[in-house]
């Protein structure tokens, strides 16, 4: 798998999930995936640019245009160094919220890509990864 | 390509010396395997081409055949086989086209006498064995490429969106359903809805052989935008075969508009446009 | 923070989003139209999302909110215009409006406030159109 173009974009505050948002809305159409793709992905970066910020303390996000076997991709991360995670299990489930909302983020992000990895330690921080391959 | 550096490389001087003689041979040879579907003056003008990019690389032996130095070449056999791949030849019979230049080659170290040259036509057929391979995968991709391009023209073929009256769209599906197909019917149906301002749409799957979970819930999920997007969506033509595999998978259709025929779905969403059909009073056809 | 304005036609409010929507501005949206409501005595809301790109879990959730305050008030929303790449999305995410009513465009939007308004009595009789009423 190579890589190109990775783009690092602070999330400090809510104008900055919003240019998350734009910046992945730009990657997607160079990669020309389809249209419901791209609204899939950038709906995913918005709710896990919401989690940074809210959960996470805020963080960053880092996105770049995939390759694999000549197939393309966007691969976006979110990271924070907030408390971390405790039941990833629960975090998951639909429905189930550490704090404000109803908890669709994860597992509704999850829903919207092609891959999906979330990495987490109590009091280290979140970092959570997906890529979106082009049809 | 490391050759014999500052040594000229005999086998390169000797190839480009006979350059006319085994374009010739190799196009004889390679004529009998493409019976005739490839004339010898499209042959000879391909082979020539590429008896010239092979010359600046005759030096090596293809091990490292994806660095700089084999790019023209490598651009030149991918196109080979990708014309080839739409003029149906076998794999085989497009890599055998280049396998054909070592006879010609051999032949004519063989008439040489001369060792340094047996050491370098042994790294020659090295170096064809690789673009024989090369062209081999080449021809694979370009296949691939065709194939997915025939089956979205076959999926646009499929699924036509057609609009049954003002503001009533209907898609009917055949045959077998996967969960590819049925997700690009889904965003198709819902542009239509956008496009022709419908709010009505019946999915017939009448046509329709099986239905797997996945299948099922894609065709669930339409219904469900569908509905966000201020449209109703029935599904028509369930058969009996289907509606058992429907229960026993545990798919709830719930509050989603469900009817026996097309006819039936027709009729549903006229009523609810605000349209009803009757029949004349005398009955007789006209 | 820029704000989504809000214009009054007859007894009705229009919303139409036409900037990228962060959540401040979606918390103030529902707080404006909560005035607004209560200012004017609508009698219906219409949300037209159709230059909306995306509607995430937040966005998505602001429908609902809008419609639970517009029925304290007593009036209807109707949210139009939304994109099949949204209504995809939105059906996968797992979201559901919570009963909001939605129509295809601003016209059919209008249209099915008006019903409402008349079957329940607010628009009175004699306005055919309901604009006329405020």
């Amino acid at each position: 798998m190579t890589a190109s173009g990775p783009e690092e974009l602070p999330i400090v505050s809510d104008e900055d999930v919003v240019r998350v948002r734009q910046a992945v809305r730009g990657y997607a159409q160079q990669v020309r995936l389809s249209l419901v793709d791209q609204t899939k992905l950038v709906t995913a970066t918005s709710e896990l640019a919401r989690n940074t910020l809210v959960y996470g303390g805020g963080g960053s996000a880092r996105i770049e245009v995939v390759t694999d076997n000549g197939r393309e991709g966007i691969r976006a991360s979110f990271q924070d160094e907030g408390p971390g995670i405790p039941d990833l299990t629960l975090a998951l489930a639909d429905g189930w919220s550490s704090g404000k909302g109803m908890g669709l983020g994860l597992s509704g992000a999850r829903r919207l890509v092609d891959e999906f990895d979330l990495d987490t330690e109590v009091g280290r921080g979140t970092t959570v990864t997906v890529v979106k391959w082009k049809r | 390509m490391a050759g014999e550096a500052g040594h000229v490389h005999r086998l390169t001087e000797l190839l480009r010396e006979n350059a006319d003689v085994l374009i010739g041979r190799w196009v004889e040879s390679a004529a009998a395997s493409t019976r005739g579907r490839s004339t010898s003056a499209e042959l000879e003008r391909d082979f020539r081409e590429l008896f010239t990019a092979v010359l600046p690389v005759a030096s090596g032996d293809g091990r490292d055949l994806s660095g700089n130095g084999y790019a023209e070449i490598r651009s030149l056999l991918e196109e080979l086989s990708r014309t080839r791949a739409r003029q149906n030849f076998s794999p085989a019979e497009t890599a055998s086209s280049v396998f054909a230049l070592k006879e010609p080659v051999f032949q004519l170290v063989d008439e040489q006498n001369d060792q340094d040259l047996f050491r370098q036509v042994l790294g020659f057929s090295s170096l064809l064995d690789a673009l024989g391979l090369w062209t081999f995968e080449s021809y694979s991709r370009a296949r691939e490429s065709i194939i997915k391009e025939q089956s979205e023209q076959l999926l646009e073929l499929t699924t036509p969106v057609v609009k049954l009256w003002e503001g009533v769209l209907a898609v009917p599906l055949v045959g077998t359903l996967d969960s590819a197909r049925t997700q690009v019917v889904m965003e198709k149906l819902l542009e239509a809805l956008v496009e022709t301002g419908s709010e009505h749409a019946i999915i017939d799957i009448t046509g329709v052989l099986a239905v797997d979970t996945q299948v099922a819930q894609h065709l669930l999920k339409t219904v469900v935008a569908a509905r966000l997007m201020g449209a109703e969506c029935t599904i028509s033509g369930i058969r009996p075969q289907i509606a058992q595999t429907i229960v026993a998978l545990g798919i709830e259709f719930g509050d989603i508009a469900t009817k026996a025929t097309l006819a039936d779905a027709l009729r549903h969403a006229l009523r609810r446009e605000g349209v009803d059909v009757v029949r004349r009073g005398d009955g007789v056809k006209r | 923070m820029e704000r989504v304005p809000i214009l009054k036609i007859g007894g009705v409010l229009l919303v139409s989003i036409q900037i990228d929507l962060h959540d401040q501005s979606v918390l103030a949206l529902q707080e404006d139209l909560a005035e607004r409501i209560s200012a004017t005595g609508a009698h219906g809301v219409v949300i037209d999302i159709s230059a909306v790109e995306i509607v995430d879990s937040f966005i998505g959730r602001m429908f609902a909110t809008i419609a639970s305050i517009s029925r304290l008030f007593d009036a209807d929303t109707v949210v139009v215009g939304m994109r099949p790449a949204v209504a995809i999305t939105l059906v996968e995410l797992g979201l559901t409006l919570g009963g909001v009513r939605t129509a295809l465009d601003l016209e059919r939007g209008m249209r099915i406030l008006r019903v409402l308004g008349q079957e329940s009595g607010r628009i009175p009789a004699g306005d055919p159109t309901g604009l006329e009423w405020s």
